[in-house]
């Protein structure tokens, strides 16, 4: 008996709310606008782009399920301490992992791996959620923001692969359909990080005009 | 006249609120101001008449600029036949580079002013003038042989996240036209620099480098051109910031009607010129020793940022002293990136830009110490 209600509530509504807000009307980067330094500095490609959401995926989920074990025994004075060590127990993991079976996207990510550790929206979700959540809340906050996270990277990585390179995850468009040839360059401005700022201002852009609620006064 | 009036009349009520093209209200209200002084008055407040308004204003500049686009194009004809040894007339060379120079204007126009066009009925509010001088500008800060496409795209770039993201003309911390040229800068760098595309088709024997970018090379000995030549600009470089003459007829007219700041204008070369002094006197490098202090004024885009750029109302410093600070920085940041920089040749397009995003900050200490200041003398007489 006590199975089956606790079934019920694994796909609620309000669980599966927890795993669409951050998607769209509470997404991390572009609402809350947090770990914007990490969205800017891997998104010159796209594959580096795709490895970062994985490993952020895999640090949230795994990070959030963790805390929320812990949240009764954690003391309150230490908590930011005690999920520092969580956070770069996990992101260590996470590391060594890409260096052993990725190494060439685990050189380009180089440092931005290592600072997952210092990403606002890990410290963010365990202050704000899974410290005062259950486990299974927690794991589907943590996966929906992090795919939340890793949408915009991926977006903002595809354009900046597109129009910087002319390729997608190495494979050159531009010059299978023949673009150069028309006298086309590629754009070496979106290449540089102040274009990823600016193409996360305007997916900002877009998503507040198509949703005029999120548009403060 | 009266045909025309009786024309827009007639198609008015289509594009007014509940009218079958009421999108397009904002295009007919630029043509019908365009055409004719519109009627409407202010009704709130204190207004002063005046004969100038935004579309005087903006025409004047457009007139200060027709001396250096008119020797530009004569220019790029005369650097054409030069590289290729061809003793040319004076109309020829004329001809040659309006025909390269006027594609760029009209891209530029028609992209720009489509951009804002879209952006005015999308919004509903009125199309500005304020286009008008960005256009014009454009073609004048870019090589001649930059593709079509590129303007366009950097012209887009520069309306859209340069004026519109910020609320339109009048709202921007940037100026629009630099703004282009810097993403055309930084997009395309082999389109933008180097020696192979300031001079129209040249032949390749011949060295197409600007000055200052054969400066940025020189090893034991420079190659300046002469005082003569860099004042009337007989050098490549970018359309219309070559002669130094043709762009000090312009801010002649400027000054002359009122319509930029002396102080700015006057400070950028003074601060250009304090620089390259203070480097004269330090004499670092090759380039510091043997490149006198004015020279940074003729060279370069120097006279046509001070004049055309820095000035712009906008952007600038809005305050009496902040316009002395911001021009002094403009140019004194101009001759450090020229000299120790050796990624950008021409730092004037960079340093105008950071003062812009620099003017309201400078505005506001300028204003905080005039309240302070103030404040001691009520002080003082309360006492």
């Amino acid at each position: 008996m006590s199975e089956q209600v606790q079934k019920e509530s694994m796909f609620s509504p309000k669980n599966i709310k927890l795993l669409t807000d951050p998607i769209g009307k509470d997404n991390p980067i572009t609402v809350q606008v947090l770990g914007i330094c990490s969205a800017l500095a891997v998104t010159a490609k796209l594959e580096p782009a795709i490895v970062m959401s994985i490993s952020v995926m895999f640090v949230l989920g795994a990070g959030n399920v963790i805390i929320s074990l812990l949240r009764n025994t954690i003391p309150q004075r230490i908590r930011i301490i005690v999920q520092l060590v969580i956070i770069a127990a996990l992101v260590i993991l996470v590391d060594q992992v890409l260096k052993a079976y990725a190494y060439d996207v685990s050189k380009q990510l180089s440092v931005f791996v290592g600072l997952i550790i210092t990403n606002c929206i890990i410290m963010g979700r365990f202050e704000a959620f899974s410290m005062a959540n259950k486990p299974w809340p927690s794991f589907l906050d943590g996966i929906g923001n992090s795919i939340g996270y890793g949408m915009i990277l991926v977006i903002v990585a595809f354009f900046r692969e597109l129009f910087g390179s002319g390729t997608i995850l190495g494979w050159e468009v531009f010059k299978s359909i023949g673009l150069y040839d028309l006298g086309y360059v590629n754009n070496g401005f979106m290449i540089l990080p102040p274009m990823a700022l600016i193409t996360v201002g305007i997916i900002i852009w877009v998503q507040r005009s198509r949703n005029p609620e999120l548009i403060k006064e | 006249m009266k045909i025309l009036r009786d024309y827009l009349d007639k198609i008015k009520p289509n594009v007014e609120k509940g009218g079958k093209f009421h999108y397009l209200h904002s295009t007919f209200e630029a043509f019908e101001t365009f055409l004719f002084v519109p009627r409407t008055v202010t009704k709130k407040g204190s207004h002063i008449r005046d004969s100038i308004d935004l579309k005087r204003t903006m025409f004047m500049v457009v007139v200060a600029l027709i001396p250096a686009l008119l020797f530009g194009m004569w220019n790029v004809g005369y650097q054409h036949n030069l590289s290729i040894g061809v003793d040319a007339s004076l109309i020829s060379n004329f001809f040659y580079g309006f025909w390269l120079v006027v594609p760029i204007i009209i891209v530029s126009y028609v992209v720009g002013l489509g951009t804002e066009f879209i952006f005015a009925q999308m919004r509903g509010h009125e199309v500005n003038e304020g286009y008008l001088v960005s256009g014009f500008l454009i073609p004048l800060i870019v090589p001649v042989t930059t593709p079509l496409w590129m303007v366009a795209l950097a012209t887009i770039f520069a309306v859209v996240i340069g004026k519109e993201v910020f609320g339109g003309t009048g709202m921007n911390i940037l100026n629009p036209a630099l703004l282009a040229r810097a993403f055309l800068f930084f997009a395309y760098p082999s389109q933008m620099s180097g020696d192979k595309v300031w001079v129209a088709e040249k032949a390749d024997a011949y060295s197409g480098a600007t000055p200052l970018g054969e400066l940025m090379t020189a090893t034991d000995k420079i190659n300046l051109p002469s005082v003569a030549d860099a004042f009337f600009g007989f050098m490549p470089g970018s359309v219309g910031e070559t002669s130094t003459l043709a762009i000090l007829l312009g801010a002649v007219i400027l000054l002359w009607t009122g319509i930029a700041s002396w102080r700015v204008m006057f400070s950028v070369f003074i601060g250009g010129f304090a620089m390259g002094w203070v480097f004269n006197q330090f004499g670092a490098n090759i380039y510091m020793n043997d490149v006198p202090a004015f020279y940074h004024l003729i060279l370069g885009g120097f006279a046509f940022g001070a004049v055309f750029m820095a000035t712009d109302p906008v952007t600038a410093a809005q305050t009496n002293t902040g316009k002395y600070i911001y021009g002094f920085l403009i140019g004194v940041m101009a001759v450090l990136i020229r000299v120790l920089n050796p990624a950008y040749p021409e730092g004037m397009m960079l340093a105008i830009l950071l003062l812009n995003v620099f003017a309201p900050t400078i505005d506001y200490y300028i204003v905080q110490s005039n309240i302070k200041r103030r404040l001691k003398r009520v002080k003082q007489i309360a006492a």
